[in-house]
């Protein structure tokens, strides 16, 4: 690894339906949080990361131009990265390789959505290029459930089983969500409420699926110098992977699922884990539909493949279990695309230094963080950690 | 101009309209011409031997350019779906629809169409009628205009 | 000899609804009424039109809200003749950096009230520097068109 960084400082918006302000308004609360938290301003600031959604999300192109006032970022080196899911992992593991290479101290990392001023889905399906693929894949939910059903049906996963554990997971994070103040969809549910909600695109239903969330996240990194003069308690990168398929959907096996499996590899390798489950205190999946985080789970090495329903059945990753996965809630409750992945690298920042709060895992020392982009087509991790 | 939304908060309503034309370049005019005389056409890499449909320019795992073009099977494996009923502005494809995942014979990657030919009223009614494993075969539509979607769908095979 | 190749047509239609928030509300509000509100920087003094929530250099929220005067001058400009898909406004026609009288800022809109086809007029007419005065749309729908254009003044 390059020299060490740590982050410093997050800030997070309320999540939820912001229409009571201007995007950029909503962008600079996240921004005035993260100074707030660590004692900077502007002038302290080397340089900006900055992402979002691909334009068309929002109506406005090229996002990094219209919020470099709220960024503070007048007079200030900028740096713009959009990967569609993974963009706030991309963003992170930016922010954290212009401090890494030693051209810059302190970077504010910044990613942000405001989803209720656009069409999510339409948006979304432009992703798809027209000639094959447009007329056929009908947003996020029909992309991830042919997923889940190739992925039942490889492991012979009887349906009943993985309906019931999807169905906690749905549970146990909405209940979470309560806990964390800047979460967007605080409910209680039942199993039975989610077994017999809607369906979007078979076998996922309503409350498998996360929200349209308006929101923004702002993360400082710190070169090892500037953490140990600050009074703050530093998050240490410890380890980081990405990796993506072929753009093709149809090439890769997203079962056996590559470039997820290799991602998180090179992140273990360079955080020198060797048993996830074990040696992991916490972490935040990137979880927008609840098959999907099952299916992570074994990628990662947390399940056996085919086994992650049965854990999820014993408890392994609720909050009181051996691995708490996505105790904010996760993309599950809120989800400003652009912001998301790098919420969970937020989150695992607080959890770490034992700043998160109400939804705090007792004695959390080693993080993962993920984020997944495209039409399931790259994966992003970060590994944090309270011990340089 | 400046109206309410939904929650009584001031908003400006408006829409983007962008249009395109988009160069198909020799290999996918060569793969759509293929589509007006009911071919499916597919092509194989030199070095790593998968027989890749659409047909492309290049392997995108070894990086060089494809070789021999083939016709490919019209009939496969369906190995994962999806039924849409919900809509969203300016979808495509208005639902209910089939999305479809077939292995064609012959080919070494997944194809994309929709599935038809079944009852599409309500996911119960569908999953009665298609799974994985079964076998699908291409049907046409009568009118070619050099478009993916002179493919009409996947129908189950007997 | 190029083999010509076909090409796909296609179009992307999307829905927007963008949040005004309570500071651009309020500048709309006053185009109703023939107002151009501005605001001041309590750390700099700038007095910025149209009105910001903050300062783009001092990063601080903005303070005293202040009617701006209705006459500037032109900062520079240019003429638009080129149509494009899908433009709000259709040329010809000018667009131009406005100063207001007052103000520490300069904001984009049209020049007009003149011949927009006579170029030896415009050019005697349009220059930097050259004095203007809003010029208000009967109709109002509180959007920056409400004022039709800034017309030069002799």
């Amino acid at each position: 690894m390059a020299r060490a960084v740590a982050i410093i400082g997050v800030g997070q918006t309320k999540h939820g339906r912001r229409n009571e302000v201007t995007y950029p308004d909503m962008v600079r609360e996240a921004v005035q949080a993260v100074f707030a938290e660590t004692g900077l301003d502007p002038k302290d600031i080397d340089g900006i990361v900055c992402g979002t959604m691909p334009s068309m999300m929002e109506g406005v192109a090229l996002t990094h131009f219209y919020f470099a006032d709220a960024l503070g970022a007048v007079g200030k080196p900028m740096m713009k990265t959009e990967t569609c899911g993974t963009t706030g992992m991309s963003l992170a593991h930016t922010g954290y390789y212009w401090v890494a290479s030693g051209m810059a101290d302190l970077v504010l990392v910044v990613g942000s959505e405001k989803m209720y001023e656009g069409d999510s889905q339409a948006t979304m399906s432009t992703v798809m290029e027209p000639f094959y693929l447009r007329p056929f894949l009908t947003g996020a939910p029909g992309v991830f459930s042919i997923q889940a059903q190739q992925w039942m049906a490889r492991y012979k996963i009887p349906e009943e089983k993985s309906r019931e554990a999807a169905a906690k997971i749905s549970v146990d994070h909405h209940r979470d969500a309560h806990d964390n103040p800047y979460a967007h969809i605080k409910v209680d549910l039942t199993l039975e409420d989610v077994k017999n909600s809607r369906v979007i695109n078979y076998p996922i239903r309503f409350w498998d699926v996360c929200p349209n969330s308006d929101g923004a996240c702002a993360v400082i990194f710190a070169s090892e110098d500037q953490a140990k003069k600050m009074s703050l308690k530093p998050a240490w990168v410890k380890g980081l992977g990405f990796c993506g398929d072929e753009y093709w959907y149809g090439d890769s096996d997203k079962v056996a699922w590559q470039c997820a499996m290799i991602a998180a590899k090179q992140a273990y390798d360079l955080a020198g884990i060797s048993n996830p489950r074990r040696e992991l205190n916490v972490a935040e999946i990137y979880n927008p539909f609840t098959w999907i985080e099952m299916l992570h789970y074994e990628c990662f090495g947390f399940s056996e493949p085919g086994r992650a329903c049965d854990d999820v059945l014993k408890g392994v990753f609720a909050r009181g279990g051996e691995l708490p996965c996505d105790p904010s809630g996760g993309v599950l409750c809120t989800n400003p695309i652009g912001a998301t992945a790098l919420i969970r690298v937020a989150e695992t920042a607080l959890q770490v230094t034992g700043q998160a709060g109400a939804h705090q895992i007792e004695g959390a020392k080693l993080g993962l963080a993920h984020g997944l982009g495209g039409v399931s087509q790259f994966n992003g991790l970060m590994i944090l950690g309270s011990e340089l | 101009m400046v109206t309410l939304s939904r929650d009584g908060k001031p908003v400006i309503k408006a829409e983007a309209l962008v249009t395109y034309e988009l160069a198909l370049g020799p290999t996918w005019n060569r793969f759509f011409e293929g589509l007006k005389e009911e071919k499916i056409l597919g092509n194989r890499c030199p070095r790593c031997r998968r027989v890749l449909v659409p047909a492309r320019t290049f392997c995108p795992r070894c990086f060089v350019d494809m070789g021999e073009w083939l016709e490919v099977a019209q009939e496969g494996e369906l190995v994962g779906w999806s039924l849409t009923e919900i809509e969203y502005f300016g979808m495509p494809t208005p639902p209910p629809f089939v999305t479809a995942f077939v292995t064609l014979d012959g080919a070494d990657c997944k194809f994309m169409h929709l599935l038809g030919g079944i009852d599409l009223s309500g996911i119960d009614v569908v999953r009665k009628q298609i799974w994985n494993g079964m076998r699908v075969k291409i049907v046409w539509n009568e009118e070619k205009n050099g478009t993916i979607m002179d493919i009409k769908y996947f129908a189950p095979v007997g | 000899m190029t083999k010509h190749f076909k090409t796909l047509k296609h179009n992307i239609w999307l829905p927007y609804q963008y949040a005004v928030g309570p500071v651009f509300n309020r500048f709309y509000e006053g185009l109703k009424e023939e107002k151009i509100w501005a605001n001041q920087c309590p750390a700099c003094s700038k007095m910025l039109v149209p009105p910001r929530s903050f300062c783009p250099h001092c990063s601080v929220d903005m303070g005293e809200w202040v009617e701006a005067a209705q006459e500037g001058k032109i900062v520079t400009w240019m003429t638009a003749n080129e149509p494009f898909f899908g433009q709000p406004v259709q040329p010809p026609l000018i667009g131009a950096l406005i100063h207001l009288d007052g103000t520490d800022c300069n904001f984009l809109h049209l020049v007009g009230g003149l011949d927009l086809n006579d170029s030896a007029a415009l050019k005697e007419k349009i220059k930097a520097g050259s004095r203007v005065r809003a010029v208000w749309r009967a109709e109002k729908k509180g959007e920056m068109l409400d004022i039709m254009y800034f017309q030069p003044i002799s």
